[in-house]
């Protein structure tokens, strides 16, 4: 794992300090409102609808447990005791009070944390798969190429002012689990013929207004030119990108008005400015970065005790069939923690879980925890043979819902229930789903099946990619919700096909069961996920059981 | 035509909590909106909102925002600002708990 250099604990202690200042000076009048909030956002500090909102960067996902226990202590003595976890890999304190931010940015200081560039229109937090360095399918850590990327976007000068916010993801397996293609820039770690490593980099994909997937600008960029060919990205976006109209500003729309081939060359241009510049020391300074990523020493144990809890615990076999993923070292596992226990709020964690998965973490996880982009805790590296001890203390926790991947796994924005920008709530759509399906007791039989709900057209909770999304919009003063489907964020991504008219908040529920429901008939086997029988049948037989009335008056129409 | 002007309250956040307030008849932001003014006249409420904006040292973001006279005092007619008024729906914090 990356430790901070001097040069970083100095910086971020820098930007500390000059933000005590601002706010002491926002407090005593000497700023004006249009002169600090700038300021604020610069370090991640909203004003929402009931508090203000402080947004911390996890870069790419990655903590120690000294760490986790800072985010802890933030949600205990400064919020009312939990965060949320977002689909950027955040974690958001809804309830801050604007004169103690500073002492939370210095305690997130000490442990190497800051809110630097997780608002503004800049590179933001760099977002990379969960299961880097622990997945059995990987080419290489994509964590070495984000802190890398980290470490040239932050306060990068010719970067602060861009026309729209920037997003960056990497993978390095071919089964994308970081969405690269919903990111202004995606980047896969790729082998070519020769076995070298290098990375195929997308741009111009993204949610929101206009969702667009991103497009291939390069096949292999070689480690020299990683840096240089980014740079020359955002530079010829930062000059092409339009500035007249925010809702045009983003790169998906520069290279969607100027065509794919016109901004490559304007990239090609850029790379030719760009790459005498880089002397080398970005690729010493990546292989010094990718050092500390190095795996940690495997431990060689029997893993009898996980068979034997296995074979006699139907509770710890269910949730180890959902939550444990193949682990690349022989007798470990990848462990999913579900914050999405039916019910509860999507992503949010106390402190008293946040220290508990800590202490986990550093009993048996080689002090590593990630956290995903869909809103759960991951133990990335723990040996088999630690799993019951481990499934033992999550239940403690209320942590162990055997959900991961199902349909009570749900991604949600936090809507109306505290974002200013959102038109609905979705929070307790989510929850409501999650507990008529724990109801139902279906969701086993469902099997794999993504819901994202999004309480505003913004899409951060990426609704478009959601096998069924779920977009909360205010029609007539009055909160509805639009239903997506066929969407998916991974290797295959797409964006959902709208279904039809919007659902009352009272009807979404019972629309998503039919659609659910719907599907168990229309599937050719237990074995056909819901995005397979989608992409099989079209959207026709599920639109008509979402909507019966609708299909009944056709029938009718049919027949006369 | 212009549209026929609307009953108004004049709201805000607290610059220290970031709470949401509403601006009194005689000068105070409450954190209870039945106490809040509220404005029939535009005039009135254009002349309010300029009061509101001068207190930047108190409140950031003030804003018109339409209300209806309840029993108890002015009441939200769009559900952004019933929110407001009460606070999350997922757990009990905010003034659902604490007026």
């Amino acid at each position: 794992m990356y430790h901070y250099t001097d040069f970083d604990r100095a910086f971020v202690q820098e930007r500390v300090n000059q933000f005590r200042g601002q706010v002491e000076r926002r407090i005593d009048g000497s700023l004006k409102e249009e002169e600090f909030r700038p300021l604020r956002l610069m370090n991640g500090l909203y004003l929402q609808l009931h508090a203000y909102m402080l947004r911390v960067a996890i870069p790419y996902g990655t903590l120690r447990s000294d760490q986790m226990r800072t985010l802890a202590l933030l949600a205990e003595k400064w919020d009312r005791g939990y965060g949320h976890f977002t689909t950027r890999q955040n974690i958001q304190y809804n309830w801050p009070a604007l004169s103690d931010v500073p002492d939370m940015l210095q305690a997130l200081a000490d442990v190497g944390l800051h809110a630097i560039q997780t608002s503004g229109n800049t590179i933001r937090n760099v977002t990379a798969d969960h299961f880097a360095g622990a997945a059995e399918d990987e080419i290489a850590d994509p964590r070495p190429v984000a802190e890398l990327l980290r470490q040239w976007s932050t306060d990068h000068p010719e970067f602060q002012f861009l026309p729209r916010k920037f997003k960056i993801a990497v993978t390095g397996a071919a089964h994308d689990r970081a969405v690269i293609q919903a990111h202004d820039i995606g980047i896969q770690i790729v082998e070519n013929a020769k076995g070298e490593i290098g990375y195929k980099l997308l741009v111009g994909g993204g949610l929101g207004r206009t969702p667009m997937i991103g497009k291939v600008i390069e096949e292999f960029v070689a480690q020299e030119d990683l840096l240089p060919y980014c740079e020359a990205i955002v530079a010829a976006y930062n000059l092409l990108g339009r500035r007249d109209n925010k809702y045009k500003a983003r790169i998906k729309i520069t290279v969607f008005e100027n065509g794919l081939d016109a901004f490559r060359d304007a990239v090609n241009e850029q790379f030719a400015r760009t790459k005498p510049a880089f002397s080398g020391v970005d690729v010493k300074l990546f292989e010094e970065i990718r050092a500390q990523f190095a795996p940690p020493a495997w431990r060689n144990a029997p893993v009898d005790a996980y068979d034997a809890t296995y074979e006699a615990d139907p509770l710890f076999r269910s949730w180890a069939d959902t939550n444990l993923t193949a682990h690349r070292a022989e007798g470990y596992a990848i462990v999913s923690v579900s914050l999405k226990k039916p019910g509860q709020t999507p992503g949010d964690a106390t402190a008293a879980q946040m220290r508990a998965l800590a202490d986990l973490a550093q009993a048996y996880g080689h002090d590593e925890l990630r956290i995903s982009h869909e809103q759960n805790v991951i133990l990335p590296h723990v040996h088999k043979s630690d799993l019951p001890a481990l499934h033992a203390k999550l239940r403690e926790h209320d942590l162990a819902a055997a959900n991961i991947g199902l349909v009570s796994d749900i991604i949600a924005c936090p809507g109306m229930d505290y974002c200013a920008l959102a038109t609905a709530r979705s929070i307790p759509v989510a929850q409501q789903i999650a507990l008529r399906f724990e109801e139902l007791k279906l969701e086993h039989d469902v099997g794999p099946l993504k819901i994202k709900i999004s309480g505003c057209i913004n899409a951060c909770g990426h609704h478009h990619v959601g096998h069924i999304g779920i977009l909360g919009l205010d029609r007539a003063g009055v909160e509805n919700y639009q239903v997506t489907l066929g969407g998916s964020g991974d290797e295959t991504a797409s964006i959902g096909e709208r279904a039809g008219p919007g659902f009352s908040a009272d009807e979404i529920v019972p629309a998503i069961e039919r659609l659910v429901l719907g599907y168990l008939e229309l599937r050719d086997s237990p074995e056909e996920s819901f995005l397979a029988a989608y992409r099989r049948l079209g959207p026709a037989p599920f639109k008509a059981v979402l909507y019966p009335e609708q299909e009944a008056k056709r029938e009718r129409a049919d027949a006369a | 035509m212009p549209r026929k002007f609307t009953p108004k309250v004049v709201t805000a956040n607290r610059l220290l909590e970031g709470d949401a307030v509403w601006l009194t008849a005689d000068g105070r932001w409450t954190p209870d909106m039945r106490e809040a003014e509220l404005l029939d006249e535009e005039a009135h409420a254009e002349l309010r909102l300029l009061v509101a904006q001068s207190q930047a040292d108190l409140v950031v973001g003030p804003y018109l925002a339409d209300a209806v006279a309840g029993t108890a005092g002015p009441e939200p007619t769009h559900f952004r600002e019933t929110f407001r008024t009460r606070g999350p729906s997922n757990y009990a914090h905010g003034k659902q708990v604490e007026l």
